[in-house]
Parts: C-alpha cells; structure tokens; sequence
C-alpha cells in the first residue's frame, strides 16, 4: 500500500519540479520556481523515507539516514550562508561536485545490495559510478582552479591528453562490461574499482587543461554530468523521480553548455580536444602604443557624456569593484546621463556570473543588457567603460581571420565615440592574444586598480 | 529486471529530457547563473536513491554499502540545502528598478 503513495508523490514532486524550472527562467518569478522545486524535493526524500525499503531496513538504519540528512543540512546550510558572492562561481562547482560523488556512491552500494543481477541494471550502474565520478573529480579540479588555489595556477598541459583521455576512457568501459558479464562474481567486484578508480581519474585529466576563461562552458557541463548521474541512478532500483529529476538537470546543462560554446564560437569538441595553442598573431607590423589618461581627465569626458555603457569582465570580480561601479553609475544618472551594462554572455567564470555580481551591487536587472541588445546602440554610445574585460571587446574577432578568437561574438565597445579601458597594467589576458581595441583611435587606457580607479571618478564628481 | 520496465524506464528518460530542453531553452542569459545553481540542488535528487541504497543494504546487513550509502546521503543533502539557500540568496539580489529615475 505505502508503494503506491509513495509513487503518487514522486509524481507530485516531479511536476513541482518542472514548474519550478519553469518558473527559474523568468526573472519576475525565478524566486519562486526556486521554492517550488525545493519543496518538490521535499516530497521526495519524505515519499522514500515512508516506502516500504526503507521501513525493512530497520529502525537503527533509519536513524543513520537522519543523522547523515541532519549533518548535510547543516553544513550546507551554514555553507550557503557564510559565502561570500564573489565566491559563488567556486561554490557552485563544489556543490556540483558533492552531486557526483553521491551519485557515484550511490551506485556503489546498489552494486553491494545486490541489486545487479541483470545486464540493463549492471549497465546503468556502471556509467553511474562512471558519470558521476568524473563529475566528482572534474568539479573539484574546477573548484580549485575558480577558487585560484596555486596548484592550479598555471596552465597546465597533458602531452598526449587525447590519448591518455581516450586510454582511461577505455578502461571504465571496459570495468562496466566486466560488471555486465557478471555483476555477482568477483569479475564484476573487479569491474565496479576499475570503473571507480579510472573514472575518478578521467574527471582530474579531463578538466584540469582547461584554461579560466573557458570555464563556464566547463561549469555547465559538469552540472550536467552530475544531473545525468542522478537519472541513471535510478535506472536499477527502477526510481522514476530520480530519472526525471535527473534527466531535466541534464538537458538543462548541455543546453547551457551550449549556449556558452556558441558565445565563445568554439565546439564543444574542440574546448575539450584540442591542445591549447599560444599566441598566433602576435607578429603584425608596427606596434602602436596605446594612449593612457588620468582620472583627473577621464572625469571631465565623463562628466560630458550623455550616454554610457559599461562593458564588465572578470577583472571586475577580481577587483571587486562591483559596488564602485554602481556608485559611479549612480551619480552619472544624476548628471542627466543614460547608464547600461553590456554583458557579454562568457563574460567572468561562470554563465551570469556579471549578473550576479551587479545584482549583489543592488544594480536593476533592467540595465543590465546582453551584447546582441547593446550592440546596434554602440555607435550612438558617448563612452563605453570597459572594467577588466578583455577577450569579449577584441575587434580582432570580427576582422582579423587570423586571430584564433575570430568568429566569436563580441561586445563592439570599438564602435563607442570614446572607450576607457580599466586595466591593471599592459598585457594580454589569460589567453594571451592581442587587443587591437587598445590601440585604437578613440581608446584610452586607464592603468590602476579597477575599483580605486572608479571610486576616484565617483570622488571627482562629488566634488 | 524485466523488459516492459526497462523499456518505460528509458522511455520516461526520453520524454524527461525533452522537456527539459524545451523547459531551458529560452532562458534569458541574466538568469543563467541561478538556474545552474538551482539545477544542481535538484540534481541532488540522488538523495532519494542514496537512501533507499542504505536501507537496502541494512536489510542484508551489509557494512559497507550502509557506509557508503549514509556518505552519499550527507554529500546529497549538502548539495540540495546548499544549492536551494545559495539560490535563493542569489535570486533574492536581482531587483527591479524601484522608481523610475527622471
């Protein structure tokens, strides 16, 4: 009796979740969808926790079970609190990975409970332990890197990683297969740490060549890995919640991964495969050295100005200069002048991350405008700020075929009257190409700290 | 496991990842960061599984998969109540503009 209930509100609780990410992707009701969802998820743990399994476990696994549930609320809990905004990026990525690792645990002791005596059951468990591990690791690697954690400073590159990915590849599959053939002998226990230990392996291989600016296409994609994970581990205890809940986290990450692809005109393919190359256009003719200005100066073009469009990056997260920023866009409305953002959709280290982090700074969500809205108004743009952003303005990638950004959709800040560019000195970002925008006529560079300089500007007009 | 449930199985798989591409694709980019944290907490939904893994488990009183099972529950839950609180806080910040400025 209690099994058909049970099913009765894994139903609900799935439709909870569907209008709660429905409801996510509209800014007016996101909040909400976000609450619809949580309490969908309610239903479920309480919906399992009165199945008839979980009453014949007994009472002391009963107990176990909420003890572990207490201990994880309360730590994610505090967790979720104490984190400070310009953390989100890297806590996102940890949370993503504690998915994973529970996905790959589940599957696990599945495989204990001799739950596996069938082929589709040995199957799905295998690519649980081998999705769901490879979201573990790669999300840790990705959290390190976010959080800037010196080992993970440089760049590092595999020789051979293609190889090395497809070989370790291999070798999971091959574990799943043993697993297939004979889940209850000691060939199918040798199969589930084979699996185990190559997949963990492959997520640390796999994420750690990629470079900053590419991970938001990264950060979607892990959180996709950790949605599948979920779905197939529901497939050998025939758990319907688990797939579609699962499933609907899944396509909403490959969806986002995406998108991102396409802002940063890449394959998902070639993110993944290709060996990182270093400068190409390095070499073109004479070298113009771009013009630099003070604030005393910048101040007064401002003060001129009608209309201003800032263009954040990620130096602008790195500075936290987020608050200054809607300081200075504060007093520039006063003085009669029209402020938009232009946010360019890989613009910092995860899908929004701009977003966040001037929604934190109180700015409204109306200004903050995409580079396709802001793009035709750039000409009749007075001055477009540019704070720590580099790759997303390069003009290199709409007229230079030899740039390997060329292609890639971009924030045309070139096209303003006047651009400034906050930057921390000379020199090319992390990807280490070459800004013609730098160079360019109507660019003036403002060296310094991008939140002093912009809290100078806000000084200058209070006077 | 029989054929007709693992044919509904993977048929329920399919409809499920349907809608979620037809749910996600038209989601404006501000948002983007939200409904990634948002998904994620659902994707703790491996909760349901981990504890019903650990019951069934006790049922056979074996150790290690209890083990394992009850730290696969505390990951999940930290993933779920971290990803919902964290969300929400995010969600939380977005405001429109109060008055219009003149």
């Amino acid at each position: 009796m209690s099994d058909y209930i049970c099913i009765v509100l894994y139903m609900i609780s799935c439709v909870l979740f569907i209008m709660g990410i429905k409801k996510l992707g509209k800014a007016d009701t996101a909040r909400k969808g976000n609450l619809y969802s949580s309490v969908g998820m309610l239903i479920a743990v309480i919906s399992v926790l009165i199945s008839q399994d979980v009453i014949d476990g007994g009472w002391l696994s009963y107990l176990l079970i909420v003890v572990a549930i207490a201990g994880g609320s309360v730590v994610g809990f505090i967790w979720s609190k104490k984190v400070e905004m310009t953390g989100m990026p890297q806590l996102v990525a940890l949370f993503n990975g504690f998915g994973g690792l529970s996905s790959m645990l589940v599957a696990i002791s599945q495989y204990t409970a001799d739950i596996t005596s069938d082929a589709f059951s040995a199957l799905t468990l295998g690519l649980t332990i081998l999705i769901g591990a490879v979201a573990f690791t790669g999300s840790l690697i990705a959290w390190g890197k976010l959080a800037g954690l010196k080992m993970f400073k440089k760049n590092i590159s595999i020789p051979g990683k293609n190889f090395i990915n497809a070989g370790i590849l291999v070798i999971a599959a091959l574990g799943i297969i043993f697993i297939c053939i004979s889940p209850d002998s000691g060939l199918g226990l040798a199969g589930v740490i084979i699996t185990t230990v190559a997949s963990l392996i492959l997520g640390v291989t796999l994420v750690i060549t990629i470079g900053g600016g590419d991970m938001p296409v990264i950060i979607s994609f892990l959180n996709a890995l950790s949605g599948l994970a979920a779905a197939f581990a529901g497939f050998p205890i025939g758990n319907t919640v688990l797939i579609v809940s699962g499933c609907l986290v899944g396509a909403s990450g490959v969806i986002l991964t995406l998108i991102m692809c396409k802002a940063m005109n890449k394959t998902f393919a070639s993110l993944l495969f290709k060996t990182t190359k270093k400068k190409s256009s390095a070499a073109t003719g004479e070298q113009k050295e771009p013009k630099s200005m003070s604030v005393e100066d910048a101040f007064l073009i401002l003060e001129a100005a009608k209309s201003v469009v800032f263009v954040p990056g990620y130096g602008m997260a790195v500075a936290q200069a987020q608050h200054a920023v809607k300081e200075l866009c504060d007093v520039l409305e006063e003085n009669g002048c029209e402020v938009n953002f232009a946010i360019h959709p890989v613009a910092g280290r995860m899908p929004g991350h701009m977003n966040v982090l001037l929604a934190e700074a109180n700015v409204p969500y109306e200004q903050l405008k995409t580079a396709d809205e802001m793009n035709p108004q750039m000409p009749n743009t007075d001055i477009a700020i540019v704070i720590g952003a580099n790759d997303v303005v390069n003009p290199a990638a709409i007229n230079d075929e030899s740039s390997p950004i060329y292609g890639m959709p971009i924030v045309n800040a070139y096209e303003a009257r006047t651009v400034f560019v906050l930057k921390r000195g000379q020199g090319t970002g992390f990807s280490g190409i070459e800004n013609p925008l730098f160079t360019m006529d109507n660019t003036v560079m403002i060296y310094g700290d991008a939140k002093q300089t912009v809290s100078q500007l806000v000084v200058e007009f209070e006077n | 496991m029989e054929m007709d449930t693992i044919m509904l199985l993977i048929f329920v798989f399919i409809i499920a990842a349907y809608l979620g591409v037809e749910l996600i694709s038209k989601v404006p980019s501000q948002l983007h960061t939200p409904l990634m944290s948002g998904t994620n907490a659902i994707s703790g939904i491996t909760i349901v599984g981990a504890i019903a893994a650990t019951a069934l488990n006790a049922s056979g009183n074996k150790v290690l998969g209890i083990v394992l099972g009850a730290i696969a529950i505390f990951f999940a839950t930290v993933n779920v109540i971290g990803g919902y609180f964290v969300t929400d806080r995010m969600l939380a910040m977005f405001k429109k503009k109060e008055a219009p400025k003149k």
